[in-house]
């Protein structure tokens, strides 16, 4: 099990970043991950695993200034 | 009527918190933008005891920016950050301000602001949000960037939070984007552009934030 944004989410072993915002219908590009706090940056998101018990924190940004 | 350094000082500050100048003084802020958000982060900043500002923009001010941006109309056509050294030295003659009119970017980004002890992050596009934030929390995982995201429309006073991510800090209802239909005026811009200041000033005086991480994904 993992927590996406407070959520609890199934986990599997196969969980990339990538696999995990699919899986969670985040599909708009403006976002900030972190993993139990720690930044993921864009171009590790393929190959970036998520391990079991992590949290996961996804933020998405809005334009307006 | 014009005061020297010491009169100024003697009065200026003399309703801001007890103890608080001293340490706020020492200080370093970085802005980067100077739109609605920045210009008046930047005053709010100044008047709570800032001294030391870095800000960057590459744009000039436009009629249409009045509605809600810290310029005046006789300053339509000039370059905003320059315009707003003038405006924010009218309020303290005596402060140090780096106004820089260039386009910041994921690489200039970390030079331009890397001095700072913290920095503000007050564009206007989503898409340069997370660009700033993504250069900043790679180079400066120790520091703190405070971001504004979700501040169109009227109303709603209550669904603007301020929400921690360890360094990052999001002020905002991180909801309402900025499209044609809601508008951005004045009267809630302001309200994030205070939130984003006074997270700044509770970061320099205290060296962390009340934490109410993960209030939105609660709720």
């Amino acid at each position: 099990m993992i927590i996406v944004n407070g959520q609890a989410v199934e986990w599997h072993k196969d969980f990339s970043v990538s696999e995990l915002l699919r899986t969670c219908n985040y599909s708009f590009p403006l976002i900030i991950v972190k993993i139990n706090g720690k930044h993921i940056e864009k171009h590790a998101y393929q190959n970036q695993m998520v391990a079991d018990g992590s949290n996961v924190e996804v933020i998405h940004l809005m334009s307006g200034g | 009527m014009s005061l020297n350094k010491k009169e100024f000082y003697n009065g200026f500050y003399q309703r801001n918190p007890p103890g608080s100048i001293e340490k706020l003084k020492t200080k370093k802020v970085g802005i980067a933008g100077a739109g609605g958000l920045g210009s008046n982060i930047a005053g709010a900043l100044v008047r709570s005891g800032i001294q030391n500002l870095v800000i960057a923009d590459f744009d000039t001010i436009e009629v249409s920016n009045l509605n809600r941006q810290n310029f005046f109309h006789d300053q339509i056509g000039r370059v905003k950050v320059e315009a707003l050294k003038e405006n924010l030295l009218k309020i303290n003659p005596f402060i140090k301000i780096k106004a820089l009119c260039e386009m910041v970017d994921k690489n200039n980004a970390v030079t331009i602001f890397g001095d700072c002890d913290i920095l503000i992050e007050a564009f206007d596009r989503a898409s340069a949000k997370v660009m700033l934030v993504e250069a900043w929390m790679e180079r400066f995982p120790e520091k703190y960037i405070v971001i504004g995201s979700g501040l169109a429309g009227y109303g709603m006073n209550d669904a603007i939070k301020t929400s921690v991510h360890d360094k990052l800090v999001i002020c905002g209802d991180q909801k309402t984007e900025s499209n044609v239909e809601n508008g951005l005026i004045a009267s809630r811009v302001l309200i994030v552009a205070a939130a984003q200041a006074n997270a700044a000033v509770e970061i320099l005086l205290n060296g962390k934030i009340s934490s109410r991480t993960h209030d939105m994904e609660n709720n």
